[in-house]
């Protein structure tokens, strides 16, 4: 009888000076990390007695003391979200299919892909700094912001999945003879039409969300309200504004799915 | 075979790829109207190549393509694809629109003769979904019309294949593989079909094909491809153990040499005449059976 062989799995790492060297350095690293951190007990203790009156103030959110400016607040964060997910989805379309490399001319292709990469290295918070310095305060900048930051989403996303289109299926329609333009809608978009609006969908959902957060830096919307309302220690007034952006964004995200089911 | 006024004539064409491979090899053929022509060869052996080389899917690196008169290597973009409309083409794994209906596909193949807003729009002219209606009559599947093409069994989506290529009015059929993905029942169906299409229109076809019998089966003309040359042009009964393994190599081809029985060119000819005397109805019986 043959002696039993013993059998494990292929390490991630073959050489085992090199295994044991790279785990010993990401704890060495970690420990050294966790030790540079300063906490001040002192202003923790603090801190969580404020966390205790917000927690607190949630429990009697305050509707009505500031029940105009929230409404102002919220139709402009809604209009700001409808209005750049448009704007951003129409411009985002002619820039996917200029970045996707299996229909694009390659000169067009990088043009997009740059223009991409330039939209997506920014976050939101920042380019919304921009565009207030820009044009000024006002729920204009945040409309430009999540335009802005629409297309780096859907147009990378869009072109990466026109990228995976089945090649048979666009070499059969390219051997009818057609023109491009007849190629995309006959080839490419029935490939990626309910990805693209499921992105969509996806993508209103987020720019409520970063309605609300734009406005933190003067991009206009429930934001400014939010900022304003801790700003003077309303507690009572931030968590109602909390409450219903938590409300609105579960709506969203709730039939966003529904529709994406459907469009399938 | 007479020279000089075939439909579609290659002269020295070449191909070789950016990676080095010379796929083609200098390939002279001569195509006459109404011949079906079985491309056979070992994988590797440029057989889709050559196809897609003479519609310039793949760019030739050396060498013409005639498709009739005109010189489909020295057109421009918009002339390449005036041509493309002559040429049907039908694919090993159907390259149909998978989300698109039965009908979108097969109309596909007007895309060259209609403009940009009416085939986006759908509005087709009425003459083109008359015969697209037809087309999908005569392969047995005018109850499939609205169906989705991925809902469709393969070879259903095979005969939607043929009625997409068909119906760009091709002068001449270039095939891949077209029965590499079915079963042998309905590779013999999908062969038949296609021949009797051909000789209804007088259409020729040049059918790249892995399958020996069959292609002996229903070619009317051989031609071997080995290494991207051919080693091999003329009738299948030509086809002899040496010539086989002329074109894939030393093997037993003793069993592969005749077919003993099942139909052959002659049989399925003379079915396609007496569909041609029944225009529509021939081949509805076999696909029954099969839907």
């Amino acid at each position: 009888m043959p002696a039993a062989r013993a059998w494990s799995p292929p390490p991630l790492i073959a050489n085992p000076w090199l295994r044991w060297g790279a785990y010993g350095a990401v704890v060495l690293y970690l420990v050294l990390a966790l030790g540079s951190i300063e906490v001040n007990w002192a202003r923790v203790v603090a801190g969580l007695e404020r966390g205790w009156a917000f927690v607190g103030a949630f429990l009697r959110p305050d509707f009505a003391a500031r029940w105009p400016e929230i409404v102002d607040g919220m139709r402009e964060s809604l209009t700001m979200t409808v209005t750049a997910t448009v704007a951003g989805v129409t411009l985002s379309v002619p820039i996917g299919l200029g970045a996707a490399r299996n229909i694009a001319h390659p000169a067009v292709y990088l043009a997009c892909r740059a223009l991409i990469a330039v939209s997506r290295s920014f976050q939101e918070v920042i380019i919304a700094i921009l565009f207030v310095a820009m044009v000024g305060f006002g729920p204009f900048a945040g409309f430009l912001t999540i335009s802005v930051a629409t297309i780096g989403f859907l147009s990378k996303l869009l072109a990466e999945d026109i990228e995976d289109a089945d090649p048979g299926q666009l070499e059969a329609v390219r051997a009818t003879g057609c023109g491009w333009w007849q190629w995309i809608v006959y080839g490419v978009q029935p490939q990626v039409m309910p990805r693209l609006i499921g992105l969509c969908l996806y993508r209103l959902d987020i720019n409520f969300r970063e309605s609300a957060v734009v406005g933190i830096v003067g991009a206009g919307g429930i934001g400014a309200t939010l900022n304003t309302a801790i700003d003077r220690y309303e507690f009572d007034v931030a968590a109602a504004i909390l409450l219903i952006v938590i409300a609105i964004v579960m709506v969203a995200e709730y039939s966003s799915s529904r529709l994406r089911k459907w469009v399938q | 075979m007479e020279a000089g006024n075939g439909v579609l004539r290659l002269e020295r064409l070449a191909k070789r790829y950016p990676t080095g491979d010379l796929a083609l090899d200098g390939v002279d053929l001569d195509i006459p109207a109404g011949q079906v022509l079985a491309l056979i060869g070992p994988s590797g052996a440029g057989k889709s190549t050559l196809i897609r080389c003479v519609n310039r899917l793949v760019e030739p690196t050396a060498g013409r393509v005639f498709l009739g008169e005109a010189e489909v290597t020295a057109l421009g973009k918009r002339e390449l694809r005036r041509a493309r409309r002559r040429m049907g083409m039908i694919f090993q794994e159907y390259a149909l629109v998978e989300r698109l209906t039965v009908m979108e596909n097969v109309l596909s193949g007007r895309l060259g003769y209609v403009g940009f807003w009416r085939s986006w729009l759908r509005r087709f002219p009425q003459a083109d979904v008359e015969h697209a209606l037809a087309l999908l009559g005569r392969v047995g599947l005018e109850a499939m019309v609205d169906k989705r093409a991925d809902a469709l069994s393969g070879g259903q989506r095979q005969r939607v294949g043929i009625a997409r290529a068909l119906a760009q009015n091709p002068d001449i059929l270039l095939v891949d593989e077209p029965t590499a993905s079915l079963d042998p029942k309905t590779s013999r169906q999908i062969m038949r079909l296609l021949v009797e299409l051909c000789v209804e229109r007088r259409l020729a076809a040049v059918i790249n094909i892995h399958d020996v019998q069959l292609a002996q089966m229903f070619a009317g003309r051989v031609v071997g491809l080995r290494a991207g040359r051919v080693v091999y042009d003329g009738p299948p009964e030509g086809l002899t153990a040496r010539t086989l393994t002329d074109i894939y190599g030393e093997e037993d081809w003793s069993k592969t040499i005749r077919p003993d029985e099942g139909e052959t060119l002659g049989e399925a000819a003379a079915a396609a005449h007496a569909a041609a005397l029944r225009p529509v109805r021939l081949d509805r019986d076999r696909v029954e059976g099969q839907v």
